[in-house]
């Protein structure tokens, strides 16, 4: 499943899934992560699973790069029951003032804002990872018809809540940031929640997202 | 009982609460944080005998001052900081560091600057009184979490501290932050994106660190770092110490807040043993990179932990 473990300096692994971005080695990366998740291997502080990547953090004074690779190496990966997966529905709304490049996307896509959202918003999406800032997730993947590339020069201030899309994938700004992906709408749910410390986000790598429009009163309502 | 604070006159920059660190969570996307400078928290911890892993209060550049209210306590400066205590029968004490002093009712604590380095550590016997958010009190402004609800501190606002320990001796090191020449790094996991010619550049000439510096990165300036192969990889994880280098050609250096995930090309990670000095690099400071092997790495990281033993050791 892994093709190559190497070190990502002197404290981390780089372990190679492939180079492709598909479902078949994403759940592969996510699998691993969960095996080695619950083992609760002395020395490691972090896991970062992303497309087709993971990496593997450790602290040098307690286990160096070839004794955990050994251990790694020789991890029973489990066969994580689909019963883990949730599917998340995900409120948005796409009024003008939140679908920030609505008019960027009809004109490069030469598609109706009624043609993109319903192709949107008929679609279910898979999360390949979460990461970037807290809660952020990567889902995917797009109808061929909405891809479009970055913006050719990223906002300095993404509102909180955007949902973006770029390529073949779809975001949600949990944190108002920087950002160049192409805005469509609004979400006034929670995704990244410091108050509940049992469970910070609300999407998790190999979870299921749809998406469903609301009015702009409904968004109000959901924000209070 | 009535509680003791400092009442904060003046923030500082950029003063933070921070810990070792927050483990476990880069899957989510919040990054490590933690003192920048691990060593100078820990002997900062030691100087006032708190526990290892005490909250204290970083600062960067210019530090904050503060008015100490309803008791006495005692307390330790890190780094390389120029400070002065104001006491309140208006006597002035210039501060040495690495050393315990003891505040009374009254007084102020002025931590005017480091001095050619960016970071200091204030820590207090007892500690201050900061929440946890998961396991540990590091703050995270970004993500807006940790610490002083996840803020820096503020002007005006009250830190609450712990009383301190029993009258404590007063404890001294003497200890000079290392001077580096080079930073020592390993090669990265695109090492081979970059020319022949670049790589030769990234290995013998100089780099300045820039303003855009921060505790989530460190923006160099330099030669420009041709890529031959691809400007973008697909998304992945990063650590502290990589260093990404955009289409731009200049490399950035990941710090203790930075990012969980990045596209650009990883040239070279910096080893765990320079991560202390890297960090107190101040803007404009021009530095030179080294390439060493793992093996090599893994031994001096060895040696800076026994170095650090033998300092908490003397205290």
């Amino acid at each position: 499943m892994i093709k190559n473990i190497s070190n990502l300096g002197d404290a981390a692994l780089y372990c190679d899934f492939g180079n492709e971005i598909n479902k078949e080695i994403n759940n592969n990366v996510i699998k691993f992560f969960k095996s080695i998740q619950i083992q609760n291997i002395n020395g490691i502080t972090n896991l970062t699973p992303s497309y087709n990547k993971l990496i593997i953090s450790f602290d040098l004074d307690l286990i160096n790069f070839s004794d955990l690779k050994k251990k790694i190496i020789n991890i029973k990966v489990l066969n994580t029951s689909e019963s883990n997966v949730k599917t998340i529905k995900v409120p948005i709304c796409c009024d003008d003032e939140f679908a920030l490049d609505m008019e960027r996307l009809n004109k490069k896509l030469n598609l109706s804002k009624d043609e993109i959202l319903n192709n949107y918003l008929k679609k279910e999406y898979f999360c390949y990872m979460t990461g970037f800032i807290a809660g952020m997730p990567f889902l995917g993947d797009l109808d061929k018809k909405l891809h479009l590339n970055r913006l050719e020069t990223p906002r300095v201030k993404v509102p909180k809540g955007s949902v973006g899309i770029t390529e073949q994938f779809c975001n949600i700004y949990t944190f108002e940031s920087p950002g160049g992906w192409n805005i469509i709408g609004n979400t006034p749910i929670k995704v990244f929640d410091k108050s509940n410390q049992n469970q910070l986000t609300t999407i998790s790598p190999g979870d299921k997202v749809l998406f469903y429009q609301i009015s702009k009163e409904e968004y109000l309502n959901l924000n209070d | 009982m009535t509680s003791v604070f400092f009442e904060v006159i003046r923030p500082g920059i950029n003063s933070t609460f921070q810990d070792l660190g927050r483990k476990h969570l880069y899957h989510i996307g919040l990054p490590f944080s933690g003192a920048m400078d691990q060593r100078n928290f820990l002997i900062s911890n030691s100087l006032v005998g708190n526990k290892k892993n005490e909250p204290v209060l970083e600062i960067a550049y210019q530090g904050p001052l503060l008015k100490l209210k309803n008791d006495n306590t005692y307390f330790a400066i890190t780094g390389n900081v120029n400070f002065k205590i104001k006491k309140k029968t208006s006597e002035i004490i210039d501060g040495v560091c690495y050393k315990t002093y003891s505040l009374n009712k009254d007084d102020e604590l002025d931590i005017i600057s480091t001095n050619k380095s960016v970071y200091g550590y204030l820590a207090i016997s007892g500690g201050f009184k900061v929440e946890k958010f998961m396991d540990s009190c590091s703050t995270t402004t970004r993500a807006g979490v940790g610490g002083n609800n996840g803020n820096k501190i503020l002007i005006n606002q009250k830190i609450y501290i712990n009383n301190y320990k029993d009258i404590l001796t007063i404890k001294k090191i003497n200890f000079l932050n290392p001077k580096i020449e080079f930073i020592r790094i390993l090669k990265g996991t695109n090492f081979n994106y970059f020319s022949e010619n670049s790589i030769q550049k990234f290995l013998s000439e100089e780099f300045t660190v820039t303003k855009l510096t921060d505790r989530m990165g460190m923006r160099l300036k330099g030669p420009r770092l041709e890529n031959n192969k691809e400007t973008n990889i697909k998304s992945e994880g990063l650590i502290k110490g990589v260093i990404q280098v955009p289409a731009d050609g200049n490399p950035i250096i990941m710090l203790s807040d930075h990012g969980t995930i990045g596209g650009y090309p990883k040239i070279a990670v910096v080893i765990s043993a320079d991560y202390d000095k890297l960090v107190q690099l101040p803007i404009n400071t021009k530095i030179k990179f080294k390439l060493i092997e793992l093996k090599e790495a893994e031994k001096l990281y060895k040696l800076y932990k026994m170095e650090t033993d033998n300092l908490l050791s003397q205290i």
